[in-house]
């Protein structure tokens, strides 16, 4: 079967983290250094919107996210990316609106939902790693700290 | 707070015109964007020598294919207009965005007459070869080798996501999600578009078109059905933006403008924008109500765009024709944006049945129904106040008039 096309991103010095952490399985968004404000930034730039602080650097996110909105897109837009398929706008849970478009997979598409949780897992074209969102079978508690125990890492330990 | 210069007062519309329209016209678009501006200029009563401001969106611009008919040198060349000023550009306040310039240079003593307009040939450009073939990276694919994208695109594109349809598609989605909106509502904005088109002798889509037609053909981008997104096509519109004092005596009665809205207060994004269910309208719309004693009440007809059904729904919730959410049970059935309706909207079919002339035919239309040129889709009781709004997504400008 013939991969489906994709038009791929322009790896900048600016927006590499977030195009090829994949490769290490890290979703990195952008995030101001000033501890006392910490905004996450995206798409990147190089200022805080928050505190117009210059120290930006990349940062892993817990990978995880919710669909904020999605379609079905039913039309053939690129040679073997058939339809139909799933656009989405995912928010992580780091912070309000902190959003990325993406699409969804391992699922139907009559099976997306407002308000689902997803996770993110990679797919590589070339040297660019899309971040896709599958549906999240161990989605965090609300409130706990991703950080501590947890449903990841302690599997295979 | 202190309530700044409403500076758009100078400002008048003392003429129109529009070229013929269609699908694959086959012409020129230069050629189409001067039998729409001789018309205005004619009129308005001036002659080319009259016109000393030239405007238009997007500007020249060769991708994507058609979507720019002729840029200001263009039309300056052909017509040896002589400008004390001129502007053609995209990042706007929207389409109309152009037009809200036009009026702040007359107001500012620049010029007197501005020329503005806009031109598509995006049916002729696209030819036999599909929509697909328009889209960003299509030209490339191929060719081999990867295609690469920077600019705001990067973060759609790579997931198959490169037409508007996808976004307003998602959008649409978190609204219906949100308030309940269904696409039996929805269709009230199409099928209102087509029944006024059937009174436009110069509308491309003029077949009858029912509820059930609509709802069992073919769906582009859940929830958006063909029949929510407007079609590529041919035509050139263009008006004169006047100085209101060097418009007393001309052919017809000036069009005043009351108010303009092109705010933009949220992030400049289609999905990182706050509330997508709002898009920038909100702060347009919002914007030109802080600079009117006019109210929505006072509106006799609506010209709001609708490159996707969806959006003019947003408008009417922005421009505060009804609350926030309630657009859908606002336009439900039709009737109250039908031409005889409490409300009418977009008399002459809009982009999805009159033809995609992206933002100009909607300010233009709202001008043929203040000077009683609509024929048989005239709306009855001479209105008075019109309003025109154009852009989706985080484009957005609009402007109020009245005679």
């Amino acid at each position: 079967m013939t991969r489906p096309f994709r038009v791929l991103p322009e790896l900048t010095p600016e927006n590499q983290h977030f195009w090829t952490g994949g490769e290490r399985g890290e979703l990195c968004i952008l995030r101001c250094q000033s501890a006392a404000c910490a905004t996450w930034i995206h798409p990147p730039a190089p200022v805080c919107p928050t505190c117009f602080g210059r120290e930006v650097a990349p940062e892993v996110t817990s990978g995880k996210a919710e669909v904020h909105t999605f379609t079905i897109n039913r039309q053939p837009w690129y040679p073997n990316l058939d339809p139909p398929y799933l656009v989405a706008i995912v928010e992580l849970p780091e912070q309000a609106g902190l959003r990325l478009t993406t699409n969804l997979v391992g699922m139907e598409v009559e099976e997306a939902a407002i308000g689902q949780p997803v996770s993110v897992t990679f797919e590589q074209y070339d040297d660019v790693w899309l971040p896709f969102f599958e549906p999240d079978l161990e989605p965090d508690v609300e409130g706990e700290d991703p950080s501590v125990g947890g449903a990841e890492g302690e599997d295979d330990s | 707070m202190s309530r700044r210069e409403v500076g758009e007062r100078k400002a008048v519309i003392s003429g129109i015109g529009q070229s013929d329209v269609g699908r694959r016209l086959n012409r020129e678009p230069l050629s189409l964007t001067i039998d729409a501006c001789l018309e205005a200029i004619a009129d308005a009563g001036l002659t080319p020598a009259d016109i000393d401001g030239l405007a238009t969106y997007p500007g020249n611009m060769t991708v994507p294919p058609g979507f720019s008919g002729a840029g200001v040198t263009e039309v300056q060349d052909a017509l040896r207009l002589e400008l004390d000023w001129f502007h053609g550009g995209i990042e706007s306040p929207g389409q109309l965005g152009s037009v809200i310039n036009a009026c702040l240079a007359v107001a500012a003593g620049l010029c007197d007459h501005v020329l503005c307009f806009r031109t598509v040939w995006e049916a002729t450009a696209q030819g036999d070869k599909s929509r697909a073939s328009t889209m960003p990276g299509a030209g490339s694919m191929g060719r081999g080798g990867s295609v690469r994208m920077g600019s705001f695109m990067q973060w759609n594109l790579p997931f198959g996501a490169p037409s508007a349809a996808n976004w307003i598609g998602m959008m649409a989605q978190r609204h219906f999600h949100e308030y309940g909106t269904t696409r039996e509502q929805l269709a009230g904005i199409a099928l209102n578009g087509r029944r006024n088109a059937a009174r436009n002798p110069k509308a491309i889509y003029t077949a009858p078109m029912t509820l059930d037609d609509y709802l069992e053909v073919r769906m582009i981008s859940d929830p958006l059905c063909l029949y929510d997104c407007d079609v590529p096509s041919d035509g050139s519109t263009a008006m004169i933006v006047s100085r209101a004092e060097a418009a007393t005596s001309l052919r017809k009665p000036p069009i005043h403008v009351e108010a303009v809205g092109s705010a933009i207060r949220g992030r400049p994004s289609w999905d990182q924008w706050d509330d997508l269910t709002t898009m920038a309208l909100r702060d347009a719309a919002s914007m030109l109500w802080e600079r009117s004693g006019l109210t929505p009440a006072d509106v006799d007809v609506a010209q709001l765009y609708d490159g996707f059904s969806f959006i003019t729904l947003c408008w009417l919730e922005a421009l505060g024709f009804c609350g926030q959410g309630e657009g859908g049970p606002f336009v439900e059935g039709g009737t109250r944006i039908a031409l005889d309706g409490e409300l009418p909207v977009n008399t002459h079919g809009g982009q999805l049945s009159a033809g995609r002339l992206h933002g100009y035919g909607f300010l233009h239309e709202a001008c043929v129904q203040l000077w009683g040129e609509g024929g048989e889709r005239q709306v009855a009781g001479s209105p008075e106040v019109a309003l025109a709004a154009a852009g989706g997504g985080p484009l957005a400008g609009c402007l109020l008039l009245t005679r």
